[in-house]
This record gives structure tokens, C-alpha cells and sequence, in this order.
């Protein structure tokens, strides 16, 4: 396959990673974002490759790890409506709740179905006028493109019976709490390439100012990250910080402007908790009050849900970096992709899950 | 087919083949009366003539005369039995449907185990309401199925369930077979050093039967692999022999979990190669839109053969030349351990753990 | 997050409420994708497909860095081969 093979062979594989050991001078710990990333790095055995200096934490990079319990909560109360076809991303749907989970409400009898677009969903309301079709619009802003989009349709037809949970977050906002927090080990980011194919990457240049470090615009091919951290490593080594782009061939600086304009006609910035890790200011998005109609928590009333999380799951430090997944007492034990205790062993971009299913120790 | 007889029937039906009138299945198809043996003799019996089934018992006896070579303990033949249960959605596919599945699969089971697949029952539990025609259309293929293989399908059962209590049908198929004096095929006969081979392309039938759910489009379709493999099998033993350690069809969980098993049972270790990996294109191409990972996904026509490296050679040239193996080609070998690991080696040289799959592969979000 | 697969456009239709689509294909297979956010797509175009929507054009031009980079450092690594006594690192005096 074009675009994909090419970035994953061996003979440069081995060139990068020499041009990183022939780099580094000194230890250095970087993070890369995206849980699409951490699932390539470890499938492809990069990370065991990498020379031990190079330390890679893996970031909160996976919107469904980060969806808070409660969300899963609301989600599970309206998938239980006769009335309701809930449609969701097939990852979703193992996240485990306060007591049960999407797919377990299914095999209950409720009309729970997997889609691979935001739009599918939309096609079931037209087809369905008698039933509420819900769509539980998950992501980080990659996906807002798309669930914009899906909303503005369902206003353009008139549709009356479309509405979407929505639990969007932001990456910016993220980088910076990682970054601020007194514990924080991070000298430099592989961003994620395809968040930034939307959003462009003028955004992080304040950040990178700020904090002094090295950010660099990453893809998902093997060749890609490594590319990313020989380019991070680099900088680190020569003491500069800044934004650079890896991911040239998809990113600009600027993004995808109609789908910034679609996104901003659509949502609006709010405050958001991210699960494990807390309330972050400005880091999510919401429905404004021109599109409020498609909101299925006003929609259902199920807002005052809170949810009850296992106090064995340390996701939000797995999630931060702070500990590796088999740091984890209940690791492989007690949790497992069967019976997950919390979502980072359950998505398939989760690092728990990913360690797991890879190379557990 | 028990029940009471209506007619004395020991000399083959009396009738010319009745007509089934109804368009879609009744509960009194499973009655055990007249209905039911309409229905048998309308359907079943039609389709899938052959004298053992038409005498009509509850059970098929079968013959054996010549097929055993001697009957001394060290050189007896073995009865291979092996039964499979369908409930695959959608009923109809490309390529196939539940019953052409249904025979495909018990004749591979017992093909795995290195038997000369002799017979099959067939099962079935229907939903009142069924639509007749589909059902033709099911049993039409099981029949086609079976004389592909070599085998008759000389003995069943049919119950019908009150509408909602079913899903259209579900398909019962067991098995027996005859494993020939010497040949031993298990996982425990494993070695580290075998070499490890595939058929053909994988992940196919899972591909296929996501396409037509899923909402995809193929440029051309996609048709499942299923296939009897006992024809294939036949020629790598007779090609290998004694070399011939193990058999595998790696159906739900993929040829991942296959090999987990195997290393399982063994208690050795698999190391095999991405590079090595047979996967089309287009299959790829439906992967990794659906973040599925080829490994995990269903074959339905495709054996693993785990084979001593002296034989290896042997082994591949008999599947290329038969029309099921064209592509086989050699993926990994056994190793000494760790004992119940596979590892595979990936394209840029890495290297992780290929674990048993836990739950469904689901599309990956995003 | 981010699973974003590379095609090729083979067809584009135009839709009335501006929301126009497209047939991607991925090594063979194809699906129906939404182009709206990248208008300027033509056929034999390779975009990034997220969700059912293209996200952005491949430049091809871009593509070839990375291995374009590779060369050099490979011509590079060639130069800077040290000879028996010559400690310096000229180039000119490295290459035979």
C-alpha cells in the first residue's frame, strides 16, 4: 500500500536508529501523545529497539481512556431506551462503567450498534424516524472534524430524532498540564500528527516557548517515529526548543481551515475532566447553544450522573507517564483486557492494553 | 429423523418426492409427523442422496470393509469424530453460506487430526417462520459441499423453534473419519526446529463477511476462502509423511490463536516472521481501515502445517501444487521456549508477542 | 486516536448541500469517504482517511523527505569514513 509500505522499512529502520545512538550524548525522556502512535511503537517492537537512554512515556493520547466513568454512565442509561439505537466506535463499547458495560446492555437486549462514521449514524436516523438514534462522539479534535460535520447535517435535513453524547477533548491543554505539573519528567514531544493535520501546529509554538522544549509534529508509520525522536533527540542535544514537523506530507501550520470553521460553528471550548487526571480549564468542546437540540445529555436528562471508579485503577498516573503500566500492582493480575478495571486496558490504544496484548514482562 | 415411521420406508421412499408447499418453515416441520417427514424426504432427503441415509434409521452404519490395512494394536486405524456448531450472521455470504460452511468446517476438523473424512451428520434447529427457499438454498450447498469432499451426509436432525426464539437457523455438523495406520499428528509431536507453514492468504473469510456487515465495498468481490482441505492434506502427508507433526485450521481467533494453542499443547515457544506473512492487498487495505490486525482475523479454507525441517520442502511443493495451496509459502519455525509464547519478528526487525486474542476484535476507533 | 489510513481518490461526486464525496480506495477496496474538508482533491489524489472523512491531502513532494534525509546521511556516513592517521575531518582529504 502506497503512503504506508515505504515508511515501514527495515533497511531505514536500522539507518534511524543509528543516527539516533550516533546522536545522543546523555539520557533523555520524551512522550509521544497519541495512543495510535504508543500502539505502532510497541507492535513494531520500536521501543525495545530504541538505545535505553532514550526514555518514551507514553501520554493520555487515547480519547476513550480519558472519557470520563461517568460519560460511560450516562451512555449506558440512554443505551437501555427501547426507544434508543445507540451507535458508537467499536473501542467504546468494552469501557468498562460504574457497574456494567455498552456491550453487556446489548446482550441485555438494548439496541447498541458499532459504526464506523459519524455519518452512518446520521443515515440510521433518516432511515429510522420512529427511533432516537444517539451517537457518543468520542475523540480528540482528529475525530471533531467528522462529529461536526454530522450534527451540521442533521440540522440541514431537519432531523429530529439525531442527537450525540459528546465528550471531546483537547490536546494543547493536556501537553500543558503535563507540562506545568511539579512531577513532570517530559523534555520534549512527538505531537500528534494527525490532531495537527486538523488543527495545524501554530498552537503549540506558545507552549514550546514557554516550557522550553523541543515539540515535534509526528506520524504513525515506524519510520515516522522514528524519524520524530531522532529529530526531538536532536534538538535536545543542541539545546534548541520549538516546533518542528515531521509529518510534512499530511501537516501544515495552519490545518485544515474548513474543518477548524466547522468544528468552531459547531463547538465550543469548555472546561473538561479527564478521567484519572482531573479537571483540566478550557480542554474540551461542547455544542453550542445554536446546536444545544443535539445534545443527548439534555435530550435524555441524564447530567447528573457521577460515576464510582475502581480504586485499584491508576490510569491517571499511567495515562501522565508517571508509571508504566506493570508498575501497576493489579496489572495482568487482577486487570486484564477481560476483565478490565479501568479504559487503558480496554482500548486497543490504551498502554496497558497495549503492553498486554505486545510483550507483557 | 426419529419419530414414528408413517410408512415402511427399509426399501427406500415409496413415493415419488413430495412437494413442500409451505414457503417458509412451520413448527410443525419439527413435530415428528407428517409435516416432518414432508420435510425430510421434501428437502433433506433429496438433496443429499445416498443409501445410507435413505434407509431412514436414527443412526447411519457405515461400512468399513477395506479400510482398515491390518488390525494388530501398533498398525490399527483410529476413528477421528469431531462435531462443529454454525451461527455465523449473515446467513448468506460471497462466496458461501452457513451450510456450505457447516460441511467445510467438520471435514477440516477431522482433516486436522490427518483422518480420511468418511461421513457427516447434519443438525439443524430453525426458527418458525424460515423462509423454505433459504432453506433449499442451505441444504443445496451442503450437498455440493460434500461431494466436493468425498463425503456423505448420511444422518440428521431437525427441530423448529417458535419465531423469536431462533436466529433464521443454526447448523450442527459432526463427523467421523479414519486416521491411517502410523499416522500421528498432535501438537505434543512438536520439535523445536519444525518449520512452520501456511496454505494460502490469510484472513480472507473474516474480511468477507465484515465487507457485507460493515457496509463495504470491494472493487471485485470478495468471496470467503471456505474450502475442504482434505484433499490438500491428503497430499502433504502422502508428500511428507512421518514429518508431518501437526495440523491447524486457524478459524475464529485467527492463525494467531492457532498458534498459541500450539505452543500451548506443545509447551514450546513460535517465533514466525511479519515479512513472511501472506495477506492480498485488498485484504490489507480492509485492515487497516478497520484497524484489524490479519492475525487475529478468520480463515475458513487455510491449514497451518507445523512439519520437521526435513520434510519442509516436501510439505510446500504438495500444497503449491494443489489448487487450495498455491501460496503457501513458510512463516516461522517452533523454538525451544518460552514455553506457550509466540513472538513474531516485525517488518522493521522489532519484535513483540502475539497473544491470544481476548474477546472480539473490534474496528479500532479513530 | 488518530487511526488515519492513506488512499487513492477514484471517483468524486458533488453533493447539493455542499457536503461532497468521494470513492477512496485502500490497496483495492473501496469506500465512500467525505472530501468537504479537502475540496481541492482530485482523482488520483491520496488522502488521509479518519472516521469516514479525508483530513488531508498527501504531498507527494513532502513525502520523499524522510527518505530523501535517509540518502543523505547514507552519502554522509560515506564521507566522513576515517582514514589510517588523517585526524581531521575534511572531506576532500577522506574521499579516495
Amino acid at each position: 500500500m502506497r503512503f504506508v509500505d515505504e515508511y515501514r522499512s527495515a533497511a531505514d529502520a536500522g539507518k534511524l536508529l543509528a543516527a539516533i545512538r550516533h546522536t545522543l550524548s546523555r539520557p533523555w525522556t520524551l512522550m509521544e501523545i497519541c495512543g495510535g502512535q504508543t500502539h505502532t511503537l510497541i507492535k513494531s517492537g520500536i521501543d525495545r529497539m530504541l538505545p535505553q537512554t532514550v526514555t518514551l512515556v507514553h501520554g493520555p493520547g487515547c480519547p476513550v481512556c480519558v472519557t470520563p466513568m461517568e460519560m460511560i454512565d450516562r451512555a449506558l442509561v440512554i443505551a437501555r431506551r427501547p426507544e434508543v439505537v445507540f451507535t458508537s466506535f467499536g473501542d467504546m463499547l468494552r469501557v468498562p462503567g460504574s457497574e456494567t458495560d455498552l456491550l453487556t446492555v446489548k446482550s441485555e437486549g438494548g439496541d447498541v450498534r458499532m459504526v464506523y462514521s459519524p455519518l452512518d449514524a446520521v443515515k440510521l436516523a433518516e432511515a429510522n424516524p420512529e427511533r432516537q438514534v444517539v451517537f457518543f462522539a468520542v475523540g480528540f479534535e482528529t475525530t471533531a472534524p467528522a462529529n461536526a460535520m454530522a450534527v451540521w447535517r442533521a440540522r440541514e435535513l431537519g432531523l429530529e430524532n439525531f442527537s450525540i453524547l459528546c465528550s471531546h477533548v483537547l490536546v494543547p491543554p493536556a501537553m500543558e498540564a503535563i507540562l506545568s505539573s511539579p512531577v513532570n519528567r517530559v523534555q520534549a514531544f512527538l505531537a500528534a500528527g494527525h490532531v495537527c493535520a486538523v488543527m495545524g501546529y501554530h498552537e503549540y509554538e506558545p507552549i514550546a516557548e514557554r516550557y522550553r522544549v523541543p515539540i515535534v509534529v509526528t506520524g504513525f508509520e515506524p519510520l515516522d517515529l522514528l524519524q520524530g525522536i531522532l529529530m526531538a533527540v536532536t534538538a535536545l542535544e543542541e539545546g534548541r526548543w520549538g516546533v518542528e514537523n515531521q509529518y510534512a506530507r499530511s501537516v501544515t501550520r495552519a490545518g485544515l481551515t474548513p474543518a477548524q470553521q466547522r468544528i468552531a460553528e459547531v463547538f465550543e471550548v469548555v472546561d473538561r475532566p479527564w478521567r484519572g487526571i482531573g479537571e483540566i480549564p478550557a480542554s474540551g468542546l461542547r455544542l453550542r447553544p445554536d446546536f444545544a437540540a443535539y445534545d443527548a445529555e439534555r435530550r435524555f436528562q441524564v447530567g447528573g450522573i457521577t460515576a464510582r471508579e475502581s480504586p485499584d485503577c491508576i490510569a491517571g498516573e499511567v495515562l501522565q507517564g508517571l508509571k508504566r503500566p506493570q508498575q501497576c500492582p493489579a496489572f495482568a493480575r487482577t486487570c486484564t483486557p477481560e476483565h478490565p478495571l479501568g479504559a487503558p486496558m480496554v482500548s486497543s490504544e490504551g498502554a496497558c492494553a497495549a503492553y498486554f496484548a505486545y510483550g507483557r514482562a | 429423523m426419529s419419530g414414528e415411521a408413517i410408512a415402511d420406508l427399509s426399501a427406500g421412499p415409496v413415493c415419488p418426492v413430495p412437494k413442500i408447499e409451505h414457503d417458509t418453515v412451520q413448527l410443525a416441520h419439527g413435530g415428528g409427523g407428517r409435516l416432518t417427514q414432508i420435510l425430510i424426504e421434501g428437502l433433506f432427503l433429496d438433496a443429499f442422496r445416498n443409501p445410507a441415509l435413505e434407509a431412514l434409521h436414527d443412526g447411519a452404519v457405515l461400512s468399513l470393509d477395506g479400510a482398515f490395512r491390518d488390525d494388530t494394536p501398533a498398525g490399527a486405524a483410529r476413528l477421528a469424530f469431531s462435531t462443529d456448531s454454525f451461527v455465523i450472521r449473515p446467513l448468506f455470504f460471497p462466496g458461501g453460506n452457513i451450510g456450505s460452511l457447516a460441511v467445510h468446517g467438520t471435514v477440516n476438523d477431522l482433516a486436522m487430526c490427518g483422518a480420511r473424512p468418511l461421513a457427516l451428520s447434519a443438525a439443524y434447529i430453525v426458527e418458525e417462520g424460515f423462509p423454505m427457499d433459504d432453506l433449499r438454498r442451505i441444504v443445496a450447498a451442503m450437498q455440493a459441499a460434500a461431494q466436493e469432499a468425498g463425503v456423505s451426509i448420511v444422518t440428521g436432525d431437525t427441530k423448529v423453534v417458535d419465531r423469536g426464539k431462533g436466529d433464521g437457523v443454526y447448523v450442527n455438523t459432526a463427523g467421523v473419519g479414519l486416521v491411517p495406520a502410523g499416522v500421528e499428528i498432535s501438537p505434543t509431536r512438536a520439535r523445536p526446529g519444525d518449520k512452520i507453514l501456511v496454505s494460502g492468504a490469510l484472513a480472507v473469510h473474516g474480511i468477507a463477511i465484515m465487507s457485507v456487515r460493515e457496509g463495504l465495498e470491494f472493487e471485485t468481490v470478495l468471496e470467503t476462502d471456505s474450502a475442504a482441505l482434505n484433499g490438500l492434506v491428503a497430499d502433504v502427508l502422502a508428500a511428507a509423511g512421518d514429518a508431518v507433526h501437526v495440523l491447524r485450521d486457524p478459524t475464529r481467533g485467527g492463525v494467531a490463536s492457532a498458534l498459541n494453542e500450539i505452543a500451548a499443547s506443545a509447551r514450546l515457544g513460535v517465533r514466525i516472521r511479519e515479512a513472511a506473512l501472506p495477506v492480498w492487498e485488498d485484504v490489507r487495505g480492509a485492515c487497516e481501515i478497520l484497524g484489524f490486525d490479519p492475525l487475529y482475523v478468520a480463515n475458513e479454507g487455510k491449514c497451518v502445517v507445523v512439519v520437521a525441517p526435513e520434510g519442509a520442502p516436501a510439505a510446500l511443493a504438495a500444497m503449491r501444487a494443489h489448487p487450495l495451496g498455491r501460496e503457501a509459502v513458510e512463516i516461522g519455525e517452533v523454538v525451544a521456549g518460552p514455553a506457550g509464547r509466540v513472538v513474531m519478528e516485525s517488518r522493521i526487525g522489532g519484535e513483540r508477542v502475539v497473544d491470544m486474542l481476548s474477546g472480539e476484535q473490534l474496528p479500532r476507533i479513530c | 486516536m488518530c487511526l488515519g489510513v492513506p488512499g487513492k481518490v477514484v471517483s468524486v461526486e458533488p453533493d447539493p448541500l455542499g457536503m461532497h464525496m468521494g470513492k477512496v480506495s485502500f490497496g483495492g477496496i473501496t469506500k465512500e469517504v467525505c472530501l468537504a474538508y479537502t475540496p481541492e482533491a482530485e482523482v488520483g489524489d491520496y488522502v488521509v482517511v479518519h472516521v469516514g472523512f479525508s483530513i488531508s491531502v498527501i504531498d507527494e513532494e513532502q513525502a520523499h523527505e524522510v527518505f530523501r534525509y535517509l540518502k543523505e546521511m547514507g552519502e554522509l556516513a560515506e564521507l566522513e569514513v576515517p582514514q589510517p592517521g588523517d585526524a581531521s575531518s575534511d572531506p576532500q582529504a577522506g574521499a579516495a
